[in-house]
């Protein structure tokens, strides 16, 4: 562990190329406020009890009696251990070392100053430039490329300044390689609201995770902070359940439970559950929760025993319970569903047969948009459909002229 | 770390109801009285059951931004926000007069403050009549105006009745407009006759709603007779049987609001410093343009 960054300061100052398997790590200057940080958290600490950084500890001399009066420059007033002997510093001496070792300081003052404690957001930006995998200085090397990393239709890229401070741009990834300049820039995170609001369209989005998020915007330089404040308003607590769901923690609800807690004009859902098996909410999250409608990845399951037998998806942040939208139209479904089927009879050529099924094809695909006003091949062409109207429905919209209600109801 | 969270109904269909939400959020957040001011909705994310566990704070306090007490205040929101053993009795309320409850949020692990409903505390009063001011443009509007403060009744909700009924009692002794009622939709006395209720010429008619949509933009407008259909819009003031009637749409939107917010935080022991100065100051009514 106290070797690559030894090996990084000496290739980063003679510039050599012959750093071998090590990347070429950025030069770093050692931020006054991350000096000063690091004697903040001594004078907090009791002598001898260090301050740990990647490849080496400093902590005050453990001589120093008296602690009311530490002596400007006094050898030993600190002691820097990195795996050799442990050696006494000066405050000078120490702010020299630390420089020398500025990319392992700046690591712990951003993920401990900057980022801070709390799980949700520590665990995201340690997790965009794997802080728990890779080494300071190979994370540095990468960053000075630029770090990517997909969130949704999110494309998060981060970087490292000379201070070693941590930037990020984000954007929707279509708009990856497209010029900060050419897009809608934006510094405050919550100005993220707005872009999260309507689709590409104009339409209102009601649920934050579906795939629609529109392009056209960055948020070219963010810090830590509010690139985390950034991603949760853009997808709401998509981290803070990612982050349970890493620690072991996610706390799922599945489809009987949450249907369970309903009341008010919800509570009618409880009654389409009949304990006749579960297809009804496979129907639901295959209508719903598919990646193609939602980018979380279903963790709920019928119940604790039964798992559905659709695909939860591949998303990177996880889906604990059914959402109000689910809840919302497994509500309009539990009334349309206790309806009985009964007989109809239509007469529909195979071509008609097809284009009905072509038609609900292109709703539930949400293709319609994309059907060319003059290509009849398409089932769902608005010429075509126009024309199956014409032919079949009578004067009070009824399919083939067949009543909906038989004339006895 | 003292962490606001609003909480707020939220739509699938109107972005327009969270609009208000995050307005306020947005003033509390520049008074910088709260070190984070988190929303959390029923119908938009984060939900109500999630947006606990984006808080970073240990002093939480939860501010409904609902009008009335009763099924959301009272059984909705405790129950998926997790408030570990909540009885309504802990506010031991007469249906006006919820104020907090601490209670254990099972989701975090954490005590909050749970609050009473923005529409019912005192300080909602003033945002009434704030309204009235935006939307004649006036500070001073009293004199030859009437008031209709106006909601649903007790059909949906008999605390929503109770609300309407509180604040417009309160701007009547204080004797500022030449009359003060109390309106409902689905009963007596009706706002779809509002001029028979009222003798003076000019009327502001402030529905009590937390934000526009429906009831506030179709329907009203529309019963009120300020137009035939909603989609053919109206003047402010429009002319209805001879009775001026200044509509304010929902009272929810006036930037006073987020007084109200603090208020029942205040309520519950939150460390405001000059916040709820600050925010009175910031959302006056400009005068003299
Ligand atoms: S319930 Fe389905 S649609 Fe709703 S958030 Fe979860 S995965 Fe997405």
């Amino acid at each position: 562990m106290s070797d690559p960054t030894s090996a990084e300061a000496d290739a980063a100052d003679d510039g050599s190329e012959d750093a071998g398997s090590e990347p070429d790590a950025p030069e770093i200057d050692l931020p006054s406020e991350a000096f000063d940080a690091v004697l903040d958290a001594l004078a907090d600490r009791e002598p001898g009890e260090p301050v740990r950084f990647e490849g080496f500890s400093v902590a005050r001399g453990a001589d120093e009696d008296d602690e009311d009066a530490p002596v400007e420059d006094a050898p030993g007033e600190y002691v820097l251990a990195d795996g050799d002997r442990p050696v006494g510093l000066s405050e000078r001496e120490l702010h020299e070392a630390l420089s020398e070792r500025a990319a392992a300081v700046t690591d712990w003052y951003t993920f401990e100053r900057v980022v801070g404690e709390f799980g949700p957001r520590r665990a995201f930006l340690r997790w965009i430039e794997d802080a728990d995998g890779d080494t300071v200085a190979t994370r540095y090397a990468a960053l000075a490329e630029g770090i990517e990393r997909a969130w949704g239709e999110l494309k998060i890229t981060a970087t490292v300044t000379d201070r070693g401070e941590r930037r990020y741009d984000v954007r929707h990834a279509d708009d990856a390689g497209v010029p900060v300049d050419d897009l809608d820039a934006y510094d405050d995170p919550l100005n993220a609201r707005d872009l999260v609001t309507f689709d590409e369209q104009g339409r209102y989005r009601p649920l934050k995770t579906a795939p629609s998020l529109a392009g056209g915007w960055v948020f070219p330089d963010l810090g830590p902070r509010d690139l985390y404040e950034a991603v949760e308003t853009i997808y709401p607590a998509t981290v803070a359940n990612w982050h349970r769901e890493r620690e072991g923690e996610l706390d799922v609800t599945h489809w009987r439970e949450t249907m369970e807690r309903q009341a008010g004009i919800y509570g009618v859902v409880k009654t389409w559950d009949r304990g006749e098996g579960y297809e009804h909410v496979n129907w639901v999250a295959e209508a719903c929760c598919d990646d193609s409608q939602c980018l979380k990845r279903r963790e709920w399951q019928y119940d604790d025993e039964t798992d559905l037998d659709v695909d939860g998806g591949d998303g990177a942040f996880p889906c604990r319970e059914p959402c109000s939208v689910v809840v919302s139209a497994a509500r309009k479904w539990t009334r349309l569903e206790s309806e009985q089927p009964r007989t109809y009879e239509f007469d529909l050529t195979p071509s008609e047969k097809e284009q009905v099924e072509d038609i609900i094809d292109a709703v539930a695909d949400g293709r319609t948009d994309e059907i060319r006003e003059a290509d009849t091949k398409e089932g769902a062409n608005r010429y075509r459909a126009r024309f199956l109207r014409a032919k079949l429905f009578d004067d009070e919209g009824n399919l083939g002229g067949v009543p909906t209600e038989s004339a006895e109801e | 770390m003292q962490s606001l969270v609003i909480v707020a109904h939220g739509s699938h269909l109107n972005p327009e109801s969270s609009a208000p939400t995050y307005d306020h959020a947005d003033t509390i957040r520049a008074t910088g009285a709260f070190d984070e001011v988190r929303t959390g909705f029923w119908k938009e994310e984060p939900h109500f059951r999630e947006v606990l566990r984006t808080v970073e704070g240990d002093e939480v306090y939860v501010v409904p931004l609902f009008i009335s007490e009763g099924y959301f205040t009272e059984q909705v929101i405790p129950r998926e926000l997790r408030l570990a053993g909540w009885d309504v009795s802990e506010w031991d309320s007469d249906g006006l007069s919820a104020d907090q409850a601490t209670l254990v949020a099972e989701d975090i692990d954490k005590e909050v403050h749970y609050c009473g409903p923005v529409g019912t505390h005192r300080a909602m009063t003033d945002v009434i009549v704030r309204r009235a001011e935006s939307v004649t443009n006036d500070a001073d509007v009293g004199d030859g105006f009437g008031l209709a403060v106006v909601g649903h009744g007790t059909e949906r909700n008999e605390n929503s009745a109770k609300a309407i009924e509180y604040h417009a009692d309160r701007i009547a002794e204080r004797d500022r407009f030449d009359e003060v009622k109390p309106l409902y939709m689905d009963e007596d006395p009706e706002v779809d006759d509002l001029p028979e209720h009222f003798e003076s010429d000019d009327v502001v008619l402030v529905p009590l709603f937390i934000a526009d949509g429906y009831h506030t933009q179709e329907d009203i407008p529309e019963d009120v007779g300020l137009c035939e259909d909603h989609t053919e819009g109206y003047d402010v003031p429009e002319t209805v049987d001879g009775t001026r009637i200044w509509y304010a749409g929902a009272v929810g939107t006036e930037p006073l609001m987020a007084d109200v917010v603090l208020e029942r935080a205040d309520d519950a022991g939150a460390d405001l410093g000059t916040a709820l100065d600050d925010v009175r100051e910031t959302t006056r009514v400009a005068t003299g343009d």
